[in-house]
Formats: structure tokens, C-alpha cells, sequence
């Protein structure tokens, strides 16, 4: 009887706890569990797309065009997680890229060279055009985040309205006319072969963010031991440290894998007098420049959420609104900045995607918010308020890129590629809350 | 509770020559057509403890509001020490070294406790960046004192019991060397274990020399701290008693019925003895 009433641990048992041990050694390296399930959840898509495809969608090629596929929605919805946590929306980002980037279309292709006289092609035109872009980015985010702080209208609303607004003026003055094509300079920041690091570019950005990484893994164990507090096991630091080496240049190895198109570095090597090697001239891509863009916004973006007090306030409105009016942190200004900082990115993403397309259309951005808003929640940030990472927001783009990119491998139409989007952004918010719900 | 929970040795507060840190004069605040605080005059000495005490809907939270800097009042004067005050938020009101915990605790759930104890003062390096790590030292020695068995410093507030949460709250009103405290029905939500520990912390704020401003639903709170209980009755000050004249019936009966002892009739307060 005693045998059947305290059974000896069974296989299905210990199985079950093998889980828990595994909670165990993420707690004890301090590691966000919703980042490691995403990046689970990437690795889970990007195998199952590779056998699908028969071995096509892991190839340096296709994973260089990921990336910057990934890079213009990535670097806006870094912006919508502030929006998106400070209990917020903005549905304007689509049509606020597409104005901005009419506008430097016509900045640099009309504006610029008649107004000033400056030839095509003088270096000031694409510097001028940028700047442009990010000002008028900046400019209409503040004046939207204005009007929902002090206006006490709701930014469903302002930004709804922001959305036709936008898109109405670009009708108006475009005439449905596409500009392009657009400054040669310009065009390098969309990427393309040309718009990339090269080899030893790659290389050497590669191995300052390993050092910077290191560095900073060092410097958190000894702010920690020096006041006392429970530091990280060593073992953790030393594997998280190993994990993002081998992350970081193993990126910059697949970026170096894929060379340029043949024809390009055929014409390439002619023009500037280099003899073709027997066997083809390889010339590494490297980390494109749209890509290198992304990164910088997110590491500035995750720097201004999680260690300035800007990002503290954020978050603390997200979270209590009420909490953070009492305890005197000036949320008008605050919820402002916040749009202003999302109309900024719209502006670089504006010129990324002005710059790829080497073109100005009149679609420029449209159903743009949907895919930064489903980018921004895949990657955890809630809707309640004061919950959302800026890497979690990046990764959500790179998986909503990969499953439109792997179903284009598959030859998927674009329908059916809509309704799988959906299906899953809808999955993973409730696999989301149940996860929530479970561990409270 | 052994040391005392501020962190420099608290400085003589400002009084006026009459020996007031706070004098509220005339407060009024109207919602709509409704007279929620009625011109009402209020002062509190350093050391001392002012029960507010009132029935729902009274004004005792709304003419702390006021003094919080949470709630502009119509019209009414506010001195602190004797000088005219400015308070047109919360963010004024701290500089005059008024700090409140609310009955709501006003906690953002979603950050851990160093964050909240120092939400809207983050301490910063030279640099701008954030010091989490000297918050979190300081919010630890605070609790340390506070609340010796508070261990969750890294997880959100969320997470936290009752008792913990309200911890915080405190934590984050004393740390900046208050001189006015404003506590909202503190032990609201709390066990009777942890309601003790409050009471001990109000008594020894209060031998710190640290004026306070209690509201209250507990009359037998309010009887065991307090120096001096105000009554108010439809956004109107009935009286101010010593806590030594008063009965706790007395006190109940001008809560219920709005009138001064003497004023009640021998009736009534039979009526009050009867319903009650």
C-alpha cells in the first residue's frame, strides 16, 4: 500500500522537472525569459522554413536580405514601444514616413538643386536632404504628441487622423507622380551592395560591439560586488559573454558570405582597373548600411528606455499614470516626447526606405503602422501599459519579416502570407498573456 | 525599528511665530456645484499629529489633496512657516517638504521598489545615466530599518503583499527628509501585525519633530496617535478637540451628526447610542 501511496519519482516525473530546472539556471544568469523564448521562437522559424524550402532560406543571401527587409520597420518600432508602453498608439507612422521621404525626394531632386544651385550629385544635396527628413520627421511627431498631451484628445484619435492627413497631402502635392531617381549618395543608406560595410568594415564593427559587450558584462559585475549586491554567477557572465561573441561575428561572417552580384563586381573591378581572378571576382557584402542604422537606433533607444530618466518616466506612466502625475514627473512633456521620437524614427526609416526603392511613390508607407504595431507587441510590449523591450520590438520585426520572406520562398501568395501574419500575431499575444497569467 | 528611517539628520523645520509648520486658510474646492472642502482652516504644529477624521465624502482627502499640490484649490492661503506657499502641484509641494502617501499608495506596479521609492527624483550619474545601483542601495538600507524582512528589490511592485507595497509607499515619503506628512488611511489594507509596525513609524516620525496629517477611518487609530483630532463633516471643519478632552463617543458623534460636543442634545446622542 505504502508503494502505491508514495510512488517513487516516475520518468514522467522527472521530466516535468527538468523544465523547472531550466527556469532555474535563466533566473540564476538574470536573463529575460520573453527575449530567450523569442529568439527560440526565430531559431524554430528559421529551421523549419530551411527544410521547408529544401535548404534555401539559410543561405547568407537570403538572411542578408532579411536584414534589410527588417531594418526600416525595425528601426520604427524600437519608437512604438515607448508609444506603446506609455499606454499610447500611433497609427500616423506609415503615412508620416511616406510624407517625410516625399519630401526629401523632392528636396533632393528639385528643391535642393534649383533653390541653391548645387549640381546633382554635390555631397551637400544628400546631407541636406537627410537632415531635412529627420527635422519634418521630428516636427510632426512633436506637433501630434502636442495635440494628444495638451489637447487631451486620444492618440487613436490624433493619430488616426494624422494618418489621412498625411497620406492626403502627399496625394495633394505628388499628384501621383513618383519621383526618382534620387541622389546617388542618398541611395547608398538603402543598402545594396554598394551600401554596405564591406569585408573589413564588417570585421571591424563586429569586433568593437564584442569588445563593448565584454566591457560592459565586466563593468555590471563590479558596480554590483562593489555595493554588495548579488552579482551574476561567473559561469553566467562567461556564457552570455561566449553567446553574444559567437552571435555578434557569426553575423558578420553570414553578412561576408554573400558577395556581390557577379555583373557588379565585373563592372566594378573595370572601372577601377582590378584584374578578374581565375575563377570570379568574390566580393564580400558586409553588414548593410540600413542594418548598421537599425542597430545604432536600437542600442540609442534601449539606452534612453532603460538607463535615462526619460525611459524611467516612461515607463512609470505606463504603469501607473496617476503614480507618476503625483509623484512630479511632467508626463504632458514626457507622453510629447514620446511622439516626437516616433515621428524621428519614421524620418530615418523614410529614408531607408526612400534610399532602397531609389524612388519617392505615393504608397510609400502604407499599412506600414500595422506591421511596426505587430513588430512592437510580438515583441512583448503590452497595450496595459509599461511592459514592452526595444530588442523584444526588434526581434518581433525580424520574425515578422522571416515568416513573409520564408512563405515568398515557398512561393506562398501574398493573401496567404496575410492570413498566416495575422494568425500568429493574434497567437502570440495570447501565448503571451497565458504565460503572464501563469507565472503571477 | 530601531534607528531612525531618514537618511541626514533631520534640520529644524520653518515655523511661524505661532508656532505652525502649516497653516491652511480658507480652502475651498468645488467640483461642478458640489462644495467638496468649504472654506476650511487647518494647522499643524512640528511633532504633532492631526487626525482627520469624516465620513465618506466628507472633504478629508480632497483639502489633503490641496495641500499634496494634487488638487487646486478655488480659493484659501497656504503658509509654511508662516510664509505664503505656492503649491500648484506635486512637484511644488516637495520642495516645501511636503511628501503624502496615498491611500491608493500611487505605486507604478510595473517597476521594482528602488524605482518607485525614487520615481520623479532618480538620482543620476554626472553623466545623466541612471544609478540604479546607488538606488537600489539606498531604497536597501532604508528597508533595512523600515522593514527588515523586504527582500524583492529587483521584481516588479506588482508582485509584492500589501504590507511590502506600503512599505514602498513610506519609504518613498520619508527618504527625501519630509517635514509635512500626509498619510492617507495607512493601515487600510494592512494585517494587524504590519498595522503595529505603521503605528510604531507614525510615533517615531513624529518624536523626529516631523508634522503629520493622518486621515483616517479607524477612530481607534486615529485616538491611539494623534495629538489633536479635526472633524469634518460635509466639506466643513465641525470642531478641532484635543485628543485628551474627547470621549471616542464624542468624537462619533461629530462625525455622524456634524455638531460639536456641546452642541449635541441628549437626545440625539441616545438615538446615535441607539442605532449604533
Amino acid at each position: 500500500m505504502s508503494e502505491i501511496l508514495t510512488p517513487s519519482p516516475s520518468v514522467g516525473d522527472r521530466l516535468r522537472q527538468l523544465p523547472q530546472a531550466g527556469r532555474g539556471v535563466v533566473r540564476s544568469a538574470d536573463i529575460d525569459t520573453r527575449l530567450l523564448g523569442l529568439v527560440a521562437a526565430l531559431v524554430i522559424i528559421w529551421v523549419g522554413f530551411n527544410i521547408a524550402s529544401g535548404g534555401t532560406f539559410l543561405t547568407a543571401r537570403n538572411l542578408w536580405n532579411l536584414s534589410v527587409q527588417s531594418a526600416s520597420i525595425g528601426i520604427m518600432a524600437t519608437g512604438m514601444v515607448l508609444v506603446i508602453v506609455s499606454r499610447n498608439i500611433d497609427l500616423s507612422v506609415g503615412a508620416m514616413l511616406g510624407f517625410v521621404g516625399y519630401t526629401m525626394a523632392m528636396a533632393q531632386t528639385v528643391w535642393l538643386p534649383q533653390a541653391l544651385g548645387l549640381g546633382l550629385g554635390h555631397p551637400l544635396i544628400w546631407i541636406l536632404s537627410v537632415a531635412i527628413g529627420l527635422v519634418l520627421g521630428l516636427g510632426i511627431g512633436a506637433l501630434q504628441g502636442f495635440v494628444i498631451a495638451y489637447g487631451f484628445i486620444p492618440s487613436f484619435i490624433v493619430t488616426l487622423g494624422g494618418l489621412l492627413a498625411w497620406r492626403g497631402l502627399i496625394f495633394q502635392y505628388a499628384q501621383g507622380q513618383t519621383i526618382a531617381p534620387l541622389d546617388t549618395t542618398f541611395r547608398l543608406l538603402g543598402g545594396g551592395p554598394q551600401g554596405s560595410l564591406g569585408e573589413v568594415g564588417s570585421w571591424i564593427v563586429g569586433i568593437i560591439g564584442v569588445v563593448a559587450v565584454l566591457i560592459g558584462l565586466v563593468l555590471l559585475r563590479r558596480r554590483q560586488a562593489r555595493y554588495g549586491f548579488q552579482v551574476r554567477p561567473i559561469w553566467a557572465t562567461v556564457a552570455i559573454g561566449v553567446v553574444a561573441t559567437v552571435a555578434i561575428l557569426g553575423a558578420v561572417w553570414v553578412a561576408n558570405s554573400y558577395p556581390w552580384p557577379e555583373q557588379l563586381a565585373i563592372q566594378y573591378a573595370e572601372a577601377n582597373g582590378i584584374e578578374i581572378p581565375p575563377g570570379g571576382l568574390v566580393i564580400p557584402t558586409g553588414i548593410a548600411y540600413p542594418v548598421l542604422i537599425m542597430i545604432g537606433v536600437a542600442i540609442l533607444m534601449t539606452h534612453l528606455a532603460e538607463r535615462r530618466r526619460f525611459g524611467r518616466n516612461v515607463y512609470a506612466i505606463g504603469g501607473n499614470p496617476q503614480a507618476a502625475e503625483l509623484s512630479g514627473i511632467n508626463t504632458k512633456r514626457t507622453i510629447m516626447l514620446v511622439f516626437a521620437i516616433m515621428g524621428l524614427l519614421a524620418g530615418v526609416s523614410a529614408i531607408v526606405q526612400t534610399a532602397r526603392l531609389n524612388a519617392a511613390v505615393t504608397g510609400l508607407g502604407v499599412t506600414n503602422e500595422l506591421d511596426v504595431i505587430s513588430a512592437a507587441v510580438i515583441g512583448g510590449s503590452s497595450f496595459a501599459g509599461g511592459i514592452g523591450t526595444i530588442p523584444g520590438a526588434v526581434l518581433g520585426a525580424v520574425v515578422m519579416q522571416s515568416l513573409r520572406s520564408g512563405m515568398v520562398l515557398l512561393r506562398v501568395d501574398s493573401p496567404t502570407q496575410d492570413i498566416v501574419v495575422g494568425i500568429v500575431l493574434v497567437a502570440a499575444v495570447g501565448f503571451d498573456a497565458w504565460l503572464r497569467r501563469r507565472s503571477t | 525599528m530601531t534607528a531612525l528611517p531618514q537618511d541626514p539628520a533631520p534640520t529644524t523645520p520653518p515655523v511661524s511665530k505661532a508656532g505652525y509648520l502649516v497653516e491652511m486658510r480658507d480652502v475651498s474646492v468645488s467640483f461642478g456645484g458640489v462644495h467638496a472642502v468649504n472654506g476650511v482652516s487647518i494647522n499643524l504644529r512640528p511633532g504633532e499629529v492631526l487626525g482627520l477624521v469624516g465620513g465618506n465624502g466628507a472633504g478629508k482627502s480632497t483639502l489633503m489633496k490641496v495641500l499634496s499640490g494634487a488638487q487646486p484649490p478655488d480659493s484659501g492661503q497656504i503658509l509654511i512657516g508662516g510664509e505664503p506657499a505656492a503649491i500648484h502641484n506635486p512637484r511644488d509641494a516637495r520642495t516645501y517638504g511636503i511628501e503624502c502617501i496615498y491611500q491608493t499608495l500611487a505605486l507604478a506596479d510595473n517597476l521594482h521598489a528602488p524605482a518607485n521609492v525614487f520615481l520623479g527624483r532618480e538620482l543620476v550619474r554626472r553623466s545623466g545615466v541612471l544609478d540604479d545601483s546607488a538606488m537600489e542601495d539606498a531604497t536597501r538600507k532604508l528597508m533595512g530599518r523600515l522593514n527588515p524582512r523586504f527582500r524583492n528589490f529587483r521584481g516588479a511592485v506588482q508582485s509584492l503583499s500589501g504590507g511590502q507595497r506600503q512599505s514602498v509607499a513610506i519609504a518613498r515619503a520619508i527618504h527625501f527628509n519630509a517635514t509635512i506628512l500626509i498619510m492617507d488611511e495607512p493601515t487600510a489594507a494592512l494585517g494587524p501585525a504590519e498595522t503595529a509596525q505603521v503605528r510604531d513609524l507614525i510615533r517615531q516620525l513624529k518624536d523626529e519633530g516631523l508634522g503629520i496629517f493622518l486621515i483616517s477611518h479607524d477612530i481607534h487609530d486615529v485616538f491611539d496617535l494623534s495629538d489633536r483630532i479635526s472633524v469634518m463633516y460635509h466639506g466643513e471643519i465641525v470642531g478641532t478637540v484635543n485628543r485628551d478632552d474627547v470621549t471616542t463617543d464624542q468624537v462619533l458623534a461629530m462625525i455622524i451628526l456634524g455638531k460639536k460636543p456641546e452642541e449635541v442634545t441628549a437626545e440625539e446622542l441616545e438615538a446615535l447610542h441607539a442605532s449604533g
